[in-house]
């Protein structure tokens, strides 16, 4: 049993919008994960339904028919009164390498002379935290991570570049992230992750999930280039460690 | 299979659409005009899901290779077979060697082609939809192979449907999206007064409209979005999200597009007028 208080809303005429307090916290993400695992499991019809989590909300699509919304709504509210908390979590952190040398790094330079420290201090921060994944979404395999150290707070560039390298490593404002391809961007790139982030082929083509967590490890270009190499070939190993023993 | 002897303006493939992967930022691509594309599907008793060739503004010369039974729908667009001008929404034999030819648009957006029992190119996380980086490309190209299994015989139950055309239509039904109490009158009266031009940015993404509204300083936390959503930027601008849209968005949700108002607008271009009509919850 949960005790958020959550509001259930139509969203058109195929999907339901239910959300919790509109806050970035770790608890309110965790309540929802439970809950979206409960709905899946126990509640609908799972070739039926798409289950969006995303920071403070879960959406739920019907992929074909209208929805009954006000029968729904009484389930759903029925659904989160019962007991789902005690669910068991599957959670993993994952270590990511990026390569901050200059070469992928590019706005390095000006990061840290704008925050006042050396571009070293500024990948031993970057590295030191674990990041939260409270959304996946923008682009196929784009995540949203919660958790930059503030002293690593800097706003976005005032010009977006055109063309941003697929797997640029980018910091703007309270944000860090990934570009999961190659897009028009306006965060300041500070370095790339040698893993690729979307992969059509695989069964399940983004290997993190909303809940997960990510910690960045700084790697040197001939290790970068031999990931690359690795996994275009399919044999490079990722690193994952379970969370929730 | 056909070959493309000239691709057109923006041409891909598309079924209903990429299920099961919203929460890893894969859309849902698939037909922009699904209420077109669904018809000529079923005239040529084909699986609704059954992928078709989704042409835009200008449309491709096309040779058959197998013969075949094809049908064609959504916008007007006078179309040759074999230099003989062939009539929409009606069943026509092809055979081997025929060329296929699009001429000029006269009305609508988005035309579609579909071939007895579908296209038949590869299925990428469960769909056939071409939408990059999940399919290699994200239009075919000139030149381009697509696949279908020839069909000598086939006795249609209905060889020709009139359509009650809806290429004319200026009115988007819509209801209200999760952000809309938050507007406030001034810019209520202007969302729903009157009429906005397509701007050119228009794609299987989005359709940004020309005209803006009062801009606003709300602030939300990323949630998701839907084919047919209306988000509101800061400036005042509204974006239309399409079947190639972005899964999760910050702006705010006001106004959600009903099936059919999305299929209205798949045939709108650059310029074309459309109004928001609130349906009655």
């Amino acid at each position: 049993m949960s005790d958020y208080s959550i509001s259930i809303r139509q969203f058109g005429v195929h999907a339901i919008l239910v959300e919790w307090p509109p806050k970035v916290e770790e608890s309110i993400l965790d309540d929802i994960l439970l809950f979206s695992k409960h709905l899946k499991q126990n509640c609908l019809d799972q070739s039926a339904w798409e289950i969006v989590p995303s920071y403070n909300s879960i959406t739920l699509i019907h992929r074909k028919s209208p929805i009954a919304f006000s029968e729904l709504r009484t389930d759903i509210t029925k659904w989160y009164a019962e007991d789902f908390t005690s669910e068991s979590r599957e959670r993993f952190l994952w270590r990511l390498p990026v390569c901050y040398d200059l070469e992928f790094g590019i706005d390095l330079p000006e990061v840290a002379e704008r925050l006042k420290m050396s571009i070293g201090e500024v990948i031993e921060l970057h590295t030191a935290s674990r990041y939260t994944v409270y959304g996946i979404g923008f682009l196929p395999g784009f995540m949203y991570l919660g958790g930059l150290p503030s002293k690593l707070e800097i706003p976005r560039r005032k010009e977006p570049r055109l063309k941003v390298q697929k797997g640029a490593v980018g910091l703007a404002g309270k944000q860090t992230g990934i570009y999961p391809q190659e897009s028009p961007g306006g965060w300041n790139i500070i370095g790339n992750c040698s893993v690729a982030m979307f992969n059509p082929g695989n069964e399940d083509p983004c290997f993190v999930n909303v809940g997960d967590k990510v910690q960045f490890y700084a790697i040197e270009k001939a290790e970068y280039d031999l990931h690359k190499i690795e996994g275009e070939v399919g044999i490079y190993k990722l690193e994952k460690i379970k969370l929730d023993a | 299979m056909l070959r493309l002897l000239k691709s057109g303006f923006f041409t891909s493939i598309q079924d209903e659409g990429r299920f099961g992967y919203l929460d890893k930022g894969v859309p849902v691509s698939g037909f922009m005009d699904s209420f077109s594309a669904t018809k000529i599907n079923l005239l040529l008793e084909n699986e609704p899901n059954a992928a078709l060739m989704e042409m835009t503004m200008t449309g491709p010369t096309i040779e058959f290779e197998a013969p075949t039974y094809i049908c064609l729908g959504g916008a007007e667009i006078s179309v040759t077979l074999n230099n003989n001008p062939i009539q929409h929404y009606k069943i026509h034999k092809v055979e081997a060697g025929d060329i296929l030819s699009y001429g000029r648009l006269k009305k609508g957006f988005r035309n579609y082609l579909a071939v007895k029992d579908g296209f038949k190119t590869d299925s990428i996380l469960m769909s056939r939809s071409q939408y990059f980086p999940v399919t290699i490309k994200n239009c075919l190209s000139d030149r381009a192979e697509v696949p279908y299994d020839g069909v000598s015989i086939f006795e249609p139950k209905i060889s020709e449907i009139k359509v009650d055309s809806f290429l004319d239509e200026t009115i988007l039904e819509v209801s209200k999206g999760p952000e809309f109490e938050q507007l406030h009158d001034k810019q209520l009266e202007r969302l729903f007064a009157g009429e906005f031009n397509v701007a050119k940015e228009n794609n299987r993404m989005a359709y940004q409209l020309a005209d803006t509204i009062e801009g606003h300083q709300l602030t939300m936390l990323t949630s998701a979005t839907l084919p047919g959503t209306v988000q509101l930027t800061p400036s005042g601008r509204l974006i239309i999200l399409m079947k190639d849209g972005q899964t999760t968005g910050g702006y705010p949700r006001i106004l959600q597009l009903s099936d059919k108002a999305i299929s209205v607008l798949a045939q709108k271009k650059f310029g074309d007028a459309i109004a928001f009509k609130l349906l009655r919850a």
